[in-house]
């Protein structure tokens, strides 16, 4: 019965979208504020619906109830309960619940946070993200519903979650990545919105930067936890394959990223106006594509859904006119907003232009390398052809190098034209603090590597570079610390951002040239050497999980003969489904990991063990995670929170309130 | 810059869309076209199952159309092919050659006599090198090898009587009458 | 393996297909040939996976394969002649990295045209018409003035 009205609820909210849509159009068409009005209390009903729904299918999931299909086959009575409740975004239709539910809580959010927009473009955008929602809802009851009964031959035990799934990744990332996907939604529906009504002046990117940059924010966590937990969850070490999927994340995640950069020069200089509009509306249509093609199967990839071709069609139905019309849109109105404005270059919009060049080349470069093999069989009449990481590092690795030294001097630049004294000013001296730093770690990993040298040599002078920007604001104050603390929160935000790249470039780098590994025939007792440290293997004993079985071996990890740590890598075998897991184990260390897994049994209590040593591999993550920081960090400035808190004390408060901000 | 540029992102999405129609229409992700079409069977030295004591090459698989037929004891679509490829061998009389592949030679001895034995031989692939050579990726493929011992076709999966009526009938026919 | 195909198990963007990292004690005879066997495994495809590489799949074909690409090293074939041997087993799925031939100079020149496209555009934008020095237009700043007087 709840899941019933659960999924009636889903209906509702689908209705309620359909309303939204209709009645703010219907108040532009007559002029009624009333009417266009109504879009935001009907964002706040559907979000109430959609969550509703959830919440039934998630009781449905505590419940074991194997009658629905859904639940049948991503369950089971022996799951731990904080994975019944993520089985529910496990699989396709349980997910694009969650995806409307993310979109539901985008719509309510701007609804919120947008009272100061004038009634009419407020109603623009949310009539935009409302009939986004009611395409995301008509796909989900129409080919995807996670409600369905198996009735009346329901199975008396679920099949369970796939056992790669019975982790905390599965828990966070897909959440924090369709955070990310959807609320790309939100610029996209304002510069929509403003095409439409053609209303697309610098106010507009104003408002759209705060929204830009949470959502890319999620996007860019969403992906680094991906990444982390394919390294630890996958047993080869790995956290990057450049996999359909993972391109179809990263590819709206550097589209989003030239995006945040080139608003700000339309903010602040009313530059890039068409472009930026542009942008905005390929960060969502690939955020579109890219989450649709995960779900149509077209893609050959690991991580793929089990797809139904058929669902093919639907996806190409919605995303045709969404992206197709927004295009059409955009390409009328476009040559209207060629902005009149120059700058030298060496001027901030030369650096950021070149910014955007070089990231949307990127994101092209990976959708060619993504793409090709399909035009490939499509035009051969079925050849096959495989386009991996050699191809891709090959590609895109040149253009981050560029990027990288571009973004040294990007700090220095001022707005229109920068004085070449103030490119250069004591680049000298820090290129050669940067390169000692570089041959020093360098070193210190071992033989000496151009590659690392390179690299840690970019990400330290983007690193001094930062620190002097922020030394020369603030050294003819009188009270330093109090000026750098008084700093916009947006600069704080940029510095993180930026040190997050040289720090993820830097473990990247590292890692990949400093790695090793070793698959190894150890019986208990025995002894092997891997770089600087000793393993020693004390054989397996048996345990019990809640829902499975394992053998758990006992690993020494030895330096200089000193025990450093004690791992505990695990072979499972889940119960309901009787597959096997490599569980591997991970000594932390700040210079690198110890990666320990148990391959095969072999003859009398030996196993084949698989060792890894991966130096500065946090570095990637925790560089993400300083990215995503920055992101979060800039919608708090000063200039963005004024409006939005404005808007939570709209109407009672008013005339004080924006009289003190005045 | 023209005035049309403002159209290019139409065209690129245009062509896009056009490139996901067509992987729509594609077929299965798995299926690997053969390299080997047309080539002759590999070289070989192999046992023969049922007489480890007689060696196998290719030259045993010339002078009729046979199907070569890769299985395995640990593959269970395997005994689901077997009714039909004893079926195919009772009604047409096929020759069906057997290439027991990355198998146990005892535990394949006893599946065959569990479930009947349709295949004129089988080839002892123990180490899959024979597999390998024919690009073989998976149990079970079968191979439709004309009079020459040339490979013709190949289908990866079971053989089902679709297939054979539908795909395999009709090409062993044009084999044999070109022979 | 029916008419309607039907991809594998798992979802998102975190999970390995059939087979998990393949962990097996090989024997090699020096520290060169075990370099060129990871390098090798890691950089060609199983042909039975969804996208994985030999390394990382436990797939029946992809042990033979890592067996196979071993033997071959022993035997003293070289790299490009390992590459060579799967190709002609396997065909162009089974190299991750793309040959240069008739069909793929679009995917290797693509990514320079489109450097050199960029490379253009940032130039020509970058070097317009000098004449303004304040970017916002009237009607931008009487919105911006606008939006701060609120």
């Amino acid at each position: 019965m709840i899941v019933e009205l659960g999924h009636f609820c889903v209906v509702i909210a689908c209705l309620l979208a359909f309303l939204q849509v209709v009645l703010p159009s219907i108040g532009l068409k007559q002029n009624s504020l009333q009417l266009m009005a109504s879009a935001s209390s009907l964002a706040y009903g559907v979000f109430v619906f959609t969550l509703l729904g959830f919440l039934a299918l998630i009781y449905a999931f505590l419940m074991d109830d194997f009658s629905v299909a859904y639940v049948a086959s991503h369950s089971n009575t022996r799951l731990p309960l904080q994975f019944k409740v993520s089985a529910l975004w496990s699989a396709h239709e349980g997910s694009f619940l969650l995806w409307t539910l993310v979109m539901s809580i985008w719509t309510m959010m701007v609804a919120r946070f947008s009272a100061p927009l004038t009634t009419d473009m407020r109603a623009r955008v949310l009539i935009c993200l409302a009939a986004l929602g009611f395409g995301f809802y008509l796909f989900l009851l129409l080919t995807s519903n996670p409600f369905e009964r198996a009735l009346p031959f329901f199975p008396a035990e679920g099949a369970d979650l796939n056992p790669l799934l019975q982790d905390f990744g599965l828990i966070v990332h897909p959440p924090l990545l369709y955070m990310g996907y959807v609320g790309l939604s939100v610029p996209f529906a304002f510069a929509i919105a403003s095409l439409w009504g053609n209303t697309l002046d610098v106010s507009w990117a104003r408002w759209s930067r705060p929204w830009t940059n949470l959502a890319w924010a999620f996007l860019t966590m969403g992906i680094t936890l991906g990444s982390w937990w394919a390294y630890y969850e996958l047993g080869w070490g790995g956290w990057w394959f450049w996999d359909a999927v993972e391109n179809a994340s990263f590819v709206p995640w550097l589209i989003a990223t030239a995006l945040i950069h080139s608003l700000a020069a339309t903010e602040k200089r009313g530059v890039f106006k068409s472009w930026t509009v542009l942008l905005a509306i390929f960060g969502f249509s690939f955020s579109l594509l890219g989450a649709f093609l995960v779900r149509s199967g077209v893609l050959t990839s690991v991580h793929a859904f089990a797809v139904d071709p058929e669902r093919g069609a639907a996806i190409l139905m919605f995303l045709v006119p969404v992206i197709g019309g927004s295009l059409l849109l955009y390409s009328a109105r476009a040559w209207d907003l060629r902005s009149r404005v120059s700058f030298k270059r060496s001027g901030r919009e030369s650096f950021i232009l070149g910014n955007n060049v070089l990231l949307t080349v990127s994101a092209a470069v990976v959708l060619l390398g993504t793409l090709y093999p399909l035009g490939y069989e499509a035009l051969t009449g079925g050849d096959k052809i495989s386009i991996g990481p050699p191809y891709f590092n090959a590609v895109f690795v040149p253009l981050m190098l560029v990027l990288m030294a571009l973004m040294i001097l990007s700090h220095r630049s001022r707005w229109w034209a920068t004085e070449r004294s103030l490119l250069t000013a004591g680049q000298g001296v820090f290129s050669v603090i940067a390169g000692v730093a570089a041959i020093g770690l360098s070193v210190a990993m071992g033989p000496i590597k151009l590659w690392i040298v390179g690299v840690a040599w970019l990400a330290m002078m983007i690193v001094l570079n930062l620190g002097y920007e922020l030394y020369r604001r603030v050294r003819l104050k009188s009270n330093p610390v109090r000026r750098l603390l008084s700093q916009p929160l947006a600069v704080y935000a940029m510095v993180l951002g930026h040190a997050g790249i040289a720090v993820t470039a830097l473990g990247i780098v590292t890692t990949v040239m400093m790695s090793e590994e070793a698959d190894l025939y150890m019986a208990p007792g025995d002894r092997a050497e891997l770089g600087a440290f000793d393993v020693r293997f004390y054989g397996t004993k048996n345990v019990e999980g809640p829902n499975y079985v394992a053998d758990r071996g006992r690993v020494e990890v030895l330096r200089e003969g000193e025990v450093i740590a004690t791992l505990y890598p695990e072979k499972r075998r889940y119960l309901a489904s009787q597959s096997i897991m490599t569980e591997a184990d991970i000594h932390v260390r700040s210079l690198g990991d110890i990666y320990v897994a148990l391959g095969e049994p072999l003859e009398n209590g030996a196993w084949a063990v698989r060792v890894h040593i991966k130096p500065l591999v946090r570095f990637i993550w925790f560089g993400g995670v300083l990215i995503a920081l920055g992101g979060v960090l800039s919608i708090f400035d000063r200039r963005y929170r004024v409006p939005m808190l404005r808007s939570s004390k709209q109407g009672t408060l008013a005339p004080s309130v924006e009289a003190a901000h005045g | 810059m023209a005035k049309q540029s403002v159209l290019i992102p139409v065209f690129v999405f245009a062509g896009i869309i056009v490139l996901l129609w067509f992987g729509f229409q594609l077929s299965d992700p798995h299926l690997l076209p053969s390299q080997k079409l047309n080539d002759p069977v590999p070289d070989f030295e192999l046992p023969n199952l049922m007489q480890a004591d007689q060696t196998l090459t290719a030259v045993d698989l010339t002078g009729e159309v046979s199907l070569l037929n890769v299985w395995a004891t640990w593959c269970p679509s395997c005994i689901a092919e077997h009714g039909e490829l004893t079926r195919i061998f009772e009604t047409t009389g096929l020759r069906i050659i057997g290439v027991n592949y990355n198998d146990d030679s005892k535990a394949a001895r006893a599946w065959l006599k569990r479930w009947g034995d349709p295949y004129a031989f089988h080839i002892v692939d123990e180490s899959g090198t024979l597999a390998i050579d024919l690009g073989v990726y998976g149990a079970p493929e079968t191979f439709v090898v004309d009079a020459d011992g040339v490979i013709r076709y190949r289908h990866v999966g079971v053989v089902t009587q679709k297939v054979f009526e539908e795909t395999l009938t009709p090409l062993i026919q044009n084999l044999k009458d070109a022979s | 393996m029916s008419g309607r195909w039907v991809l594998a198990v798992a979802l998102l963007w975190c999970l390995s297909a059939p087979g998990l990292a393949a962990i097996e004690a090989q024997a090699f005879p020096d520290e060169t040939v075990k370099a060129r066997y990871y390098d090798l495994i890691a950089t060609l495809r199983c042909p039975q996976c969804l996208n994985t590489n030999l390394a990382g799949s436990d797939a029946m074909i992809a042990q033979n394969l890592r067996a196979t690409v071993l033997r071959l090293l022993i035997e003293g074939k070289s790299d490009a002649e390992v590459e060579r041997f799967m190709f002609e087993r396997y065909g162009d799925f089974i190299l991750y990295e793309p040959r240069w031939t008739a069909k793929t100079w679009l995917l290797w020149l693509g990514p320079l045209g489109l450097a050199l496209i960029g490379l253009s555009v940032w130039w020509s934008m970058s070097a317009s018409s000098r004449k303004t020095r304040h970017g916002l237009s009237e009607s931008d700043r009487a919105s911006l003035k606008r939006l701060i007087d609120r």
